[in-house]
């Protein structure tokens, strides 16, 4: 075995033996491809809608899973960095009548500082003082969009323009729908290009050993708030597509229950692995969606369904490389 | 050759008023291989994590090259040019052999995540210099295949040159070994000798051995310190610490003091 395949294993699990070797590369995310184009026609407006929100949720996990999977710092108020992205597009665009995509540069900077605020004084906390903190962190967020002025307070903002690129009006579902799957893409490739690179590996050394990583060179606050930037970086950039999808935000869309459903996501399918951590966004969104018919008791056959899957399968659902050995 | 590389003096550490350490003045020169042992609970360890940066002693100074190490959190003191082995083997689990020893390239390298998601010709340059040195370093320690095996599952005298080779990586001017014969059998024990005497003469790295194993000291270093209840007691070649009083009361009252001076 090679390094790369090594790598592969470890992200992919057993769907590794797809990414290999080049032509079933290829071929399998070709049929991947052709599989999300035709997907809205083949279901309908409503199932395109949810799989816009499923689409949001693999952004949205991916990024905390280079917070929690990556480099181990659990994160209990993630939805704030949500709310900065969504926030930043609302009153730009609002207040001051930017351009939606000249919002974006301004959304990354702004997700970059909340990280920089955020991991900078909490790094040296252990991992259970540092859910306590994050968790404040998020409703210090969410209680201050509620209460400010140019937040429009409890009712939020509304009216938020749909962009345009190009000539193209993105302003039906199904335009959103296609965006939402190029932003997943981004944040797949851009997720496999961190974990096989030396900065991903510092996150590994780090999250199994500080001490030694520490000796070896590595600066592990530097390492550190580098995954929480780049965590930030994506919940933002989600937010922002939010918030034009929806044309309106209100503080109740990124409270502690928004941040625990993306953390679900993440532990669910597997911490650090890629496939996993979509299957458990599609999960979260589609499970209570798939669960209609059973009226007011689906959340809590959903709920039940989701302490079998952690009971009998601790570390998520994706099968690790050592599970296959 | 008679430059010193790491020079201590007058260091002092303490933990609540325990004092670990009194007044250490020791020094290591350059292209040397200097043994430190004593028995155990002396301070060897603690000695050592105040080198590289772990602990911070109240008092002395610690100088490296001629530049002051005291300040330097642990990270940059490996920058500056130290590596170290430990105690206990620290192999980061659930990773390979060679992404272990790729961590010691880190402090070497630039790259961030930019140039990592972007995929820049430079970074990707990077990557292959970080694997084919790692490579380097694993064969001239001697582990030459089952790289992309994970790193703990190896047998135990292989995670022992997995971690030499890993300090190796960081480029070092001065590698610290903590008991780096420490369950090893006799075979094993006469491949470290040589492996500490290439990695001085080939690599131009000098070494500091912290160890019990009194027959190996004497083989592997020209020069011994002894340590005991946090006090530097004696100084010498192999020969003169072995027929020194102090030396022999420090170690009476042990169980094992006849075997490990070996007489």
């Amino acid at each position: 075995m090679s390094e790369q395949k090594v790598f592969t294993s470890r992200l992919f699990g057993p769907l590794s033996f797809l990414f290999e070797h080049r032509a079933t590369r290829w071929s399998s995310i070709a049929a991947l491809i052709l599989l999300m184009a035709v997907a809205p026609i083949v279901f309908g407006q409503y199932a395109t809608v949810i799989l816009t929100n499923a689409l949001l949720y693999v952004v949205l996990a991916l990024g905390l899973n280079v917070v929690v999977g990556y480099a181990g710092l659990l994160d209990l108020g993630y939805a704030a960095f949500f709310a900065v992205g969504a926030y930043t597009v609302g009153i730009l665009t609002q207040h001051f009548g930017i351009n939606f995509w000249l919002t974006l540069p301004i959304a990354v900077c702004a997700a970059a500082l909340a990280g920089v605020i955020i991991g900078g004084p909490t790094l040296r906390l252990r991992s259970d003082y540092l859910a306590i903190v994050t968790l404040g962190f998020g409703e210090i967020v969410r209680l201050s969009a509620r209460n400010l002025q140019i937040t429009g307070a409890a009712s939020g903002l509304s009216g938020i323009e749909q962009p345009w690129l190009f000539g193209w009006h993105i302003a039906r579902p199904i335009d959103f729908y296609y965006v939402f799957c190029v932003l997943a893409a981004i944040a797949v490739i851009v997720s496999i290009r961190l974990a096989n690179s030396r900065l991903g590996r510092a996150w590994l050394y780090v999250r199994h050993d500080e001490d030694v990583a520490e000796a070896m060179g590595i600066d592990r606050v530097k390492v550190k708030l580098a995954a929480y930037i780049i965590g930030a970086i994506y919940g933002a950039m989600a937010g922002a597509f939010f918030a034009v999808n929806l044309g309106a935000i209100s503080p109740e869309s990124f409270s502690f229950t928004q941040s625990v459903l993306i953390l679900m996501a993440v532990i669910l399918g597997g911490m650090g692995k890629i496939p996993g951590v979509i299957l458990g966004a599609f999960i979260v969104i589609l499970g209570p969606e798939l669960l209609r018919d059973l009226g007011s008791m689906r959340l809590l056959v959903f709920a039940v369904g989701l302490l079998l899957i952690m009971l009998f399968r601790p570390s998520g659902i994706w099968p690790g490389r050592n599970a296959q050995r | 050759m008679n430059d010193t590389l790491l020079d201590l003096t007058g260091v002092g550490l303490a933990f609540a008023g325990n004092r670990v350490l009194q007044d250490i003045d020791f020094n290591v020169p350059a292209g040397a291989v200097v043994s430190l042992i004593g028995p155990n609970g002396a301070g060897k360890t603690s000695l050592f994590n105040c080198i590289t940066g772990f602990y911070k002693p109240q008092t002395g100074r610690i100088t490296f090259g001629g530049h002051e190490l005291l300040d330097l959190k642990p990270h940059l003191v490996t920058k500056a040019g130290i590596a170290r082995t430990f105690q206990n083997l620290r192999l980061f689990r659930e990773m390979t052999v060679l992404e272990n020893v790729m961590s010691g390239m880190h402090c070497r390298t630039r790259s961030g995540a930019i140039a990592a998601v972007l995929r820049t010709p430079r970074q990707r340059k990077e990557e292959r210099e970080i694997e084919a040195f790692s490579r380097d370093c694993l064969r001239f320690v001697g582990v030459d295949d089952d790289l992309d095996r994970e790193a703990t599952t190896l047998a135990y005298g292989h995670q022992r040159r997995i971690e030499i080779a890993r300090a190796l990586a960081t480029r070092p001017k001065l590698l610290l070994l903590d008991e780096p014969a420490a369950g090893l059998n006799s075979g094993e024990k006469e491949d470290l000798i040589a492996l500490i005497a290439r990695i001085r003469d080939e690599r131009g790295i000098s070494v500091l051995l912290i160890e019990h194993d009194t027959g190996l000291v004497m083989k592997a270093s020209e020069r011994v310190s002894v340590l005991d209840h946090g006090v530097m007691i004696a100084e010498g070649t192999a020969r003169e610490i072995q027929n020194d009083p102090k030396v022999i009361e420090a170690y009476l009252g042990q169980d094992d003091a006849e075997a490990s001076l070996g007489f």
